[in-house]
């Protein structure tokens, strides 16, 4: 099943948006590509529903009953908050044991009950992965997940974001062609 | 802490030869006028106080003058935050408190301890005017807060269904404290002069008011000297303890989740 949508949003008199058109791809990752500042982010929003979407839109009604979880373009954790907590916060009813066992694999060993602030920024992309990863989701959103990552981190977090994404709805927006080839996008759509 | 936090902290500490420094000019001073009725020394402040901390009537004022105004500050620090929580969700409630609150701020402490005193009996009085100073304080700066929280935070906590209890105890109260520690040191400050200010106005009977309104009638100067310090290290000591409370409990409070 395929999720058709057409969207429009206006800022005043700057248009971000003109009637643009996307089919999501249940079970599939779609990827969304195309330069800084055309509109990328504002779908996302509006498919989250943080945004709402001009009058002429249509199709974003699908998305308002689905269980929805995101890596935002910034990390947005509870800076006073362990690492856990703040994955936690998101999926409340996963046991400690294994979302210790997730944060290794994602090379955050041992930050369990780091106050976020602690962190670096590498590791406080992971927790926000994580944490979006964890949570109970129809639809998945990665807004530059591994931004700020370095090569070999990036490497390692993107087999293991692919790994737990297989056969779920995912909407990921990047800057980088080989990052929507690593992920395994079934398509890959330019916003130019 | 950030570095920059900690250096500007650092910078506002109160070094010991700072007071020791100017306590010696105070003994100074009071030795070259000569006359401890203009100018007591810091000597017979601290024997004064020595004195009157032995009878059980100055424990009893202590007691009495703390239990009003701390009540009263209590009282509008619990109101001042809710109805700021309730303000930042209702506009309606927010519009209808705003004349109030900026009534309140602009009234002078004489004009509301006089009217005050038409209202109700003079042993209350400091308890209403330690309300009065701290609960515009509080609910301004709460609501500064509430308004000032991260909205990305927010957005979040929205798109992962974070339950309301949760999100207040993670985002908000963390978001709210230094908001709430800065109107609370405000509000303390307020409180004790007005409160006190009030005491030696109503004169209710075994208050620190009423001392400092006996030292005035008779000229005692080391009396009032070493009623000012009682209230000084009353103010300092309550608000230490009391941002210290607070911290534990936002402490807590985040690690339930």
């Amino acid at each position: 099943m395929s999720l058709n949508i057409t969207i429009s949003k206006t800022y005043g008199e700057h248009t971000v948006l003109d009637r643009f058109s996307l089919q999501v791809e249940e079970g599939r990752t779609t990827c969304i590509m195309g330069r800084s500042g055309c509109g990328k982010t504002t779908l996302l929003r509006i498919l989250m529903g943080l945004e709402k979407a001009d009058k002429d839109s249509s199709g974003t009604e699908a998305f308002c009953g689905l269980r929805k979880s995101a890596v935002f373009q910034e990390d947005r954790l509870c800076e006073n908050l362990s690492a856990m907590a703040n994955i936690r916060l998101a999926c409340p009813g996963t046991d400690r044991a294994q979302i210790a066992e997730e944060m290794r694999a994602v090379g955050l060993a041992g930050c369990e009950n780091q106050p976020v602030h602690e962190l670096s920024g590498g590791m406080k992309r992971r927790v926000a992965l994580l944490r979006a990863l964890l949570a109970p989701y129809d639809i998945l959103f990665l807004d530059e997940p591994f931004k700020g990552l370095d090569e070999a981190t990036r490497e390692k977090t993107m087999a293991y974001t692919r790994k737990k994404c297989q056969g779920r709805t995912v909407l990921f927006v990047t800057h980088d062609a080989e990052e929507a080839k690593s992920l395994g996008a079934a398509q890959v759509i330019s916003m130019e | 802490m950030t570095t920059s936090t900690t250096s500007r902290n650092s910078k506002r500490k109160i070094r010991l030869w700072a007071v020791l420094a100017w306590l010696l000019i105070w003994q100074l001073a009071s030795m070259w006028i000569g006359q401890e009725i203009l100018l007591v020394s810091p000597v017979t402040v601290v024997i004064t106080l020595i004195r009157l901390a032995g009878g059980a009537q100055f424990w009893l004022s202590v007691a009495s003058s703390m239990l009003r105004i701390i009540g009263g500050f209590l009282l509008a620090v619990v109101l001042g935050a809710a109805l700021a929580g309730l303000s930042a969700a209702l506009g309606r409630l927010r519009e209808f408190l705003l004349p109030f609150v900026a009534t309140v701020k602009s009234i002078p402490v004489a004009s509301f301890v006089i009217l005050v005193l038409i209202w109700v009996s003079s042993r209350n009085l400091s308890v209403l005017i330690s309300f009065l100073m701290v609960f515009p304080v509080i609910y301004t700066n709460v609501l500064d807060g509430i308004s000032q929280t991260d909205r990305g935070l927010l957005e979040m906590a929205e798109l992962f269904g974070i339950p309301f209890g949760r999100r207040l105890r993670t985002i908000y109260v963390s978001q709210v404290l230094p908001y709430f520690r800065t109107g609370c040191s405000l509000a303390l400050g307020l409180c004790w002069k007005a409160g006190v200010a009030a005491e030696v106005i109503g004169i209710p009977q075994n208050s620190i008011g009423e001392n400092l309104y006996n030292a005035k009638i008779y000229l005692d100067t080391p009396a009032l000297f070493a009623w000012t310090l009682v209230i000084i290290c009353i103010s300092v000591l309550f608000e230490k303890g009391f941002l210290r409370a607070v911290e534990c409990l936002v402490q807590r409070l985040e690690r339930l989740g």
